[in-house]
């Protein structure tokens, strides 16, 4: 793309500068997302916060640090459920859970858990396959009240039943109702499930590998990034797969235009499930 | 000079969008981005139906690629497809807008913003108000407003919102809208 082609309205650069004082002032790097869907997002957040521009945002946010976490809220998407995809979750279970059992102990890095839907799905998952014991998760996400939600496991029962419908789809082996108690209108997951989790503040963009995984879930992440950001995202994924561990995108995601593909065989296509191979 | 055809359409939609579709010549010199409203779930079955009678090139739209002329992008179901300045796709899991996933208005919003006044947005059959935002957005931009006219709809509803929310939009037939295609970028 010719920059020079590409027209900026003042609120674009508005933009610009904000995700730029963010990244300098809080660390924070949304400089390299899918631009059309954060600049929906900042605009929702003016009218929602009362602001007259984005540049007032902006102001507001470098004096103000209490700000923050509700900016976060809008720069990123908590959009999720247990068992997304159902489809996904049987394939985990019936092509890779057999492989994940001849290790002596596992190593699974949710990565992007939001309000860690994804993560219990897995927990629970491990459970029914009897992999539970030897397993360590890692549940990571850069939205502070994402992962205080997810350590509390606390979801509204209106949507319980969907939750029911996907694992039984996914082929769940108990019933879902065996990991929560309800009260009050919410169900409050086991606390056993997270006994082996470790929920941690990492960033794709501007952080570290820092273990070696067998399994790597980072689904409807990666379709925020630009495509520079999800090459970064796919290579730190590349260094922290153990030699012929797992890989599982979002159903719209694929490895089709990182450069580090080479790295990765496709284990269940349909899935975006790949898996590492190479040095 | 449109670079880009963007499509809306609801309950009536395949009937409507297959009269379009199958009528254009291939080699048609833009591409087209298409949000259908299905029941959630739904395997994309349309676009394989498409694909078998279109002399277009019909998929559905993948996250990260760059548009192609004569190519008919479907959001996928349950993503939000977005545009961005450097002709690129997006998909998004964002909350539904309008209670639809993917929405009409995120297509249309990021298209008037990408493209300004290059770009035709048409809304056609429907019976809820997706759209409406979107086509008000395209023609403050500059770009062309078409909508399927109310009469000859199949659900006006969908027709109606987009003509109140943005008057300047020009209320068309199917074969109108297909003759009006194929001048712009025959
Ligand atoms: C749409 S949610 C996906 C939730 C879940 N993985 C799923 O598929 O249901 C996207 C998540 O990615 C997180 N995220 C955004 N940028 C990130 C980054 N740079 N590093 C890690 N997580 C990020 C957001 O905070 C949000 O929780």
């Amino acid at each position: 793309m010719d920059a020079a082609l590409v027209t900026s309205s003042i609120e674009d650069i508005e933009i610009q500068l904000l995700l730029e004082a963010l990244y300098q002032h809080y660390h924070y790097d949304f400089r390299h997302y899918a631009r059309a869907s954060i600049k929906r997002r900042l605009l929702q957040a003016r009218a929602q916060l009362g602001y007259g521009s984005i540049s007032e945002i902006q102001a507001a946010v470098l004096r103000d640090s209490t700000l923050l976490p509700r900016l976060l809220d809008f720069l990123t998407v908590q959009v999720s459920e247990m068992f997304r995809d159902p489809s996904y979750f049987r394939a985990l279970r019936e092509k890779v859970i057999p492989h994940l059992h001849t290790y002596p102990s596992l190593k699974v890095w949710v990565a992007g858990c939001s309000n860690g839907e994804e993560l219990y799905s897995l927990a629970i998952l491990f459970h029914e396959e009897g992999l539970a014991k030897k397993t360590m998760f890692y549940a990571t996400d850069i939205n502070p009240t994402a992962l205080k939600a997810a350590q509390a496991g606390v979801y509204s029962l209106d949507r319980i039943r969907l939750f029911t419908e996907n694992h039984q789809a996914s082929g769940g082996r108990s019933s879902l109702s065996d990991y929560y108690t309800a009260n009050y209108g919410r169900a409050v997951f086991d606390k056993s499930l997270c006994s082996q989790v470790v929920f941690s503040d990492h960033s794709l963009v501007t952080d570290a590998a820092f273990a070696e995984m067998h399994l790597i879930s980072c689904r409807n992440v990666l379709i925020y990034f630009d495509r520079e950001l999800q090459d970064r995202a796919v290579g730190l994924f590349r260094d922290s797969l153990a030699r012929r561990g797992f890989l599982g995108l979002g159903s719209k995601e694929s490895l089709r235009f990182s450069s580090h593909a080479d790295a990765f065989a496709d284990f269940v296509r349909e899935e975006k499930i790949y898996q590492r191979t190479g040095p | 000079m449109t670079r880009a055809i963007v499509i809306g359409a609801s309950a009536g939609g395949v009937q409507a969008l297959s009269s379009i579709l199958t009528a254009l010549p291939p080699h048609f010199a833009c591409p087209i981005l298409v949000v259908l409203h299905v029941p959630q779930r739904n395997d994309n079955l349309l676009v394989e139906l498409l694909r078998a009678r279109c002399l277009l090139e019909v998929k559905e739209a993948e996250d990260k690629e760059m548009l192609q002329q004569g190519t008919v992008y479907f959001a996928p179901p349950g993503y939000h497809l977005l545009l961005e300045k450097n002709m690129s796709i997006a998909l998004s899991s964002d909350e539904p807008v309008n209670y639809s996933r993917p929405a009409i208005d995120v297509l249309f919003e990021t298209a008037a913003d990408a493209l300004e006044r290059d770009v035709t947005a048409i809304i056609l059959t429907g019976a809820n108000h997706d759209g409406a935002e979107g086509l008000r957005a395209i023609g403050a931009a500059g770009g062309t407003a078409i909508v399927q006219d109310p009469q000859t709809a199949e659900v006006a509803t969908m027709p109606l919102a987009a003509l109140a929310a943005c008057p300047a939009a020009k209320a068309m037939s199917i074969d109108e809208i297909v003759l009006h295609l194929r001048q712009e970028a025959a």
